[in-house]
């Protein structure tokens, strides 16, 4: 018996059998690489790809949430609103001047942010299974609703975080490096290797990918699919709070546009990372592959002089359904 | 009845359809091997056969679904070469489909006339179109509302709709692709005699069906696939039903039906008392004992799937139920497993597997827990649980690593049993346990659920197959329209009694 299974587990290793859906992601990725080489010779310096990484953290961080949710079958069209929402919150409580210990002062409003961030994510989750309303309509009514809140609380205008010992303490969270590497990209690391981990081993990510596979199969299999459903969302709020707390020490302000777009980004990489938007197939990794393209893409647009960076959303937009083409030609083959 | 116009001109004695040497493969696979057969004019033609046998291929290869690897077809004598299903169908062949396939959210008239819809200037004739569909419906001896939605009928109804879809295209040769499968006894009696009537117009018909005393009631000839080859064919009068299941399975199938020995006194573990399922089932009541094989009978629609929904949680109900004496109520699934019960749906594609997932993590979806290490899925174990499952229930896969969807039903219906085995339930409640199962795997099926009952637990079977009920359930249960009409045991467990409990009038009249 062991012998047939380590033969099977040959068979299955070898190349033939890779899921080119899987791989489509990195491959692109090294394509990308090498036409930026070919645009720029600076693109490929280790400072270059450092900052293009950085950059792409916050949608990369909201990216793995949003393919717990999409895996699950269910949609996030909110998640730019709650950027702007939950870091306003978090940046009017640093001004409030509650605790007067700046570090004190500062833990505190870190752990608001998460709990912010989970409490808004609660909210989609609650509307979409309790309410029983389509995730699409669900979230599209909480991307209004946060946007708004943020418009009135900044009144139309900016917050801005105006401690400057807070400020002063905060800076490395996002300017700051470990061993060389930028904060931002080891928190992309940690995220998406967390989120691969619940995702793939344990079985809570067993449950949602089969909810998101079928969720009648799931309901008679004895899964609480309200709740897997529910908790995606938390897990999309907790990222979207993640992604906060780099952004609040990067420009120490919001606005009404603070987030504008990214939920488009945020689906984009997680479709372009290989995870179905049907739902029941989830790879975080793939996702944080795809929010490193569209970053690059933008870098290399920048750095060459033959295409205007002012069209970066519509190519981003382009890619979305090219990726889609991709996917399906490789369905069909396999 | 719809037109059935000469399309092409019928030569005397030619068949109106005919296949010589047909093969198909897919890639190096060849599932249909030199297969020649004919329909004449008005005559039912019986295609049986395994599942895998080639009879789906076959079907779609005479209908233009799919094109021929080597051989050739033949209309009226002579040779075409159909290019697809719109092709088919201008010729005058028309399939009716295993699967309804019908729009729920339009009505009936919009369903029977979509794609050819009838036009009066720039809008759609709705009179013209209500009035065809209803006709054409009656033609098939059912009175159904044109403008209901379809997604209000019953799967009895929506197949006649589907039929009467089909029958509107003229057509001299109408393939049946298992429309008996969801019917009840008295439905498929209907259908039969809408079959008779098609065959008495001159109409030629090929009839796939695992039902076999049904084939030898319609059939007027009987072909027999086997392996993708064509191993027999005989008039209808010459086999019994015995005889085409031996031919199908290539040896004799010498007892369908387990022997059983149920005991008389033992204790009970589910007692069901004026449960109701709101819409479905009102005040029933049943005791199940250890041991036991329950039959549940009754017409599609009765309630029993939906009172059985009701008992493990999956659909709101009220009313008293014990489990091994003490009270319960079960909010949802977890709970009912928890307490032991396992329930198989009758619809294993769609709410039974994952059918694009691998086997193993089908196999311990329901009983994962079982397989935590810390907080990580023992993959390990997983891959051997699905070993031994293969081995006791006999799951033919041709890989582990293979996708449930890709497994025949046959194995499919293991591969759940094995699922919810899992579990480790005490009671188990199987729904349609062989719908679209070939002869083979359903004796495999009723041996394993027998040998369950063996082990001291306690199965419910719920069934549109009276045979199949009386073959291995200790007493039956027949339901109607919601409501226990009553039970049957002992010498009692026949097909007359419970068809009267289960219509609430005498056969006679329902036949």
């Amino acid at each position: 018996m062991t012998d047939i299974a380590a033969t099977n587990e040959k068979v299955r290793k070898s190349w033939k059998d890779i899921d080119l859906r899987a791989v489509a992601p990195f491959v692109a990725l090294a394509l990308l690489l090498v036409l930026g080489a070919f645009a720029n010779p600076n693109f490929l310096s280790i400072d270059n790809l450092l900052n293009v990484a950085t950059r792409s953290a916050f949608i990369a961080i909201i990216a793995v949430g949003a393919t717990f949710v999409i895996a699950a079958g269910g949609l996030d069209l909110s998640v730019g609103s709650m950027v702007a929402f939950v870091a306003s919150l978090a940046i009017l409580f640093m001004n409030s001047g509650a605790i007067a210990d700046s570090s004190i002062m500062l833990a505190t409003a870190l752990g608001l942010t998460i709990a912010m961030g989970a409490a808004c994510g609660l909210a989609n989750g609650l509307i979409t299974t309790a309410w029983r309303i389509e995730p699409f309509i669900a979230t599209l009514g909480t991307m209004g609703i946060y946007r708004g809140l943020t418009t009135w609380l900044s009144q139309g205008g900016a917050i801005t975080l105006r401690e400057p010992e807070i400020q002063t303490l905060y800076r490395p969270a996002y300017f700051g490096s470990v061993l060389g590497v930028p904060v931002p990209i080891i928190a992309i690391l940690v995220t998406a290797a967390i989120g691969a981990f619940v995702l793939h081993r344990t079985r809570y990510g067993r449950h949602v990918l089969a909810v998101g596979s079928n969720e009648d199969v799931a309901r008679y299999s004895g899964i609480p699919v309200e709740r897997v459903r529910t908790i995606t969302y938390i897990i999309q709020g907790l990222c979207v709070a993640v992604a906060c707390l780099l952004y609040i020490p990067r420009l120490g302000s919001t606005s009404a546009t603070t987030g504008l777009m990214w939920e488009l980004q945020a689906i984009t990489a997680v479709v372009i990372g290989g995870t179905a938007l049907r739902g029941g197939v989830g790879r975080i990794w793939g996702t944080v592959c795809g929010a490193f393209i569209l970053e690059i893409v933008g870098n290399i647009m920048l750095l060459s002089n033959f295409i205007s960076e002012y069209l970066i959303v519509a190519i981003q937009g382009a890619i979305i359904i090219i990726a889609m083409l991709v996917q399906r030609s490789l369905v069909r083959k396999s | 009845m719809s037109p059935s116009v000469d399309l092409a001109p019928e030569k005397t004695g030619m068949p109106l359809l005919e296949a010589v040497g047909l093969s198909k493969s897919f890639g190096p696979v060849e599932v249909l091997k030199e297969v020649s057969l004919g329909v004449n004019p008005g005559e039912v033609h019986a295609i049986i056969g395994e599942n895998g046998a080639g009879k789906s291929t076959l079907m779609k290869l005479l209908s233009g679904h799919l094109q021929p690897t080597r051989g050739e077809m033949r209309i009226g004598g002579e040779t075409v070469a159909l290019t697809g299903p719109v092709d088919a169908e201008r010729r005058g062949i028309v399939l009716v489909h295993q699967e309804i396939l019908l729009a729920p959210d339009l009505t009936v008239a919009q369903n029977v006339y979509l794609g050819r819809e009838l036009r009066k200037g720039l809008t759609v004739d709705d009179r013209a179109m209500n009035a065809g569909a209803r006709q054409a419906v009656r033609d098939l001896g059912a009175d159904i509302d044109p403008q209901v939605v379809v997604g209000r009928l019953s799967i009895a109804q929506r197949q006649l709709v589907q039929i009467a879809r089909v029958l509107l295209v003229p057509h001299h040769v109408v393939i049946f692709d298992e429309p008996t499968a969801s019917l009840t006894p008295i439905e498929t009696e209907a259908l039969l005699k809408v079959i008779a009537a098609i065959r008495a117009k001159g109409v030629g018909v090929f009839y796939i069906s695992h039902r076999l005393p049904e084939v030898k009631e319609i059939a007027d000839k009987v072909s027999v696939l086997r392996d993708g080859r064509l191993v027999a064919s005989h008039p209808a009068s010459t086999l019994e039903p015995v005889d085409m299941a031996r031919l199908m399975v290539g040896r004799d199938v010498a007892k369908l039906y387990p022997d059983r020995h149920a005991e008389a006194t033992r204790e009970a573990v589910l007692e069901v008392e004026d449960f109701s399922v709101p819409g479905f089932a009102q005040n029933a009541s049943f005791t199940l004992r250890k041991g036991e094989i329950l039959g549940f009978a009754g017409l599609v629609g009765a309630g029993r799937t939906e009172l059985m929904e009701g008992i493990v949680g999956l659909r709101p109900g009220r009313g008293g139920l014990r489990v091994n004496g003490a009270a319960a109520h079960f909010p949802n699934v977890d709970a009912s497993l928890k307490a032991g019960i396992a329930y198989l749906s009758e619809d294993r594609k769609g709410k039974g597997l994952l059918l694009a997932e691998e086997l193993s993590i089908n196999l311990t979806l329901a009983s994962l827990h079982k397989f935590q290490r810390g907080l990580q899925i023992d993959r390990a174990r997983e891959r051997a649980a699905l070993n031994k499952a293969i081995g006791e229930f006999d799951i033919r896969a041709g890989r582990k690593d293979m996708l449930a969807g890709q497994l025949s039903g046959g194995n499919q219906q293991k591969l759940l049993l094995a699922k919810m085995m899992m579990t480790d339930p005490g009671i188990i409640i199987i729904d349609e346990p062989t719908r679209g199962i070939d002869i083979g795997t359903k004796q495999q099926i009723y041996k394993f659920i027998a040998e369950l009952a063996a082990e001291g637990r306690s199965i419910i079977v719920v069934s549109s197959e009276m045979q199949e009920l009386i073959g291995i359930c200790d007493r039956i249960v027949v339901m109607r329209a919601g409501h226990v009409v009553g039970e049957v045991s002992g010498e009692h467990m026949n097909e007359n009694e419970i068809v009267v409990l289960a219509t609430g009038v005498k056969s006679a009249e329902a036949a």
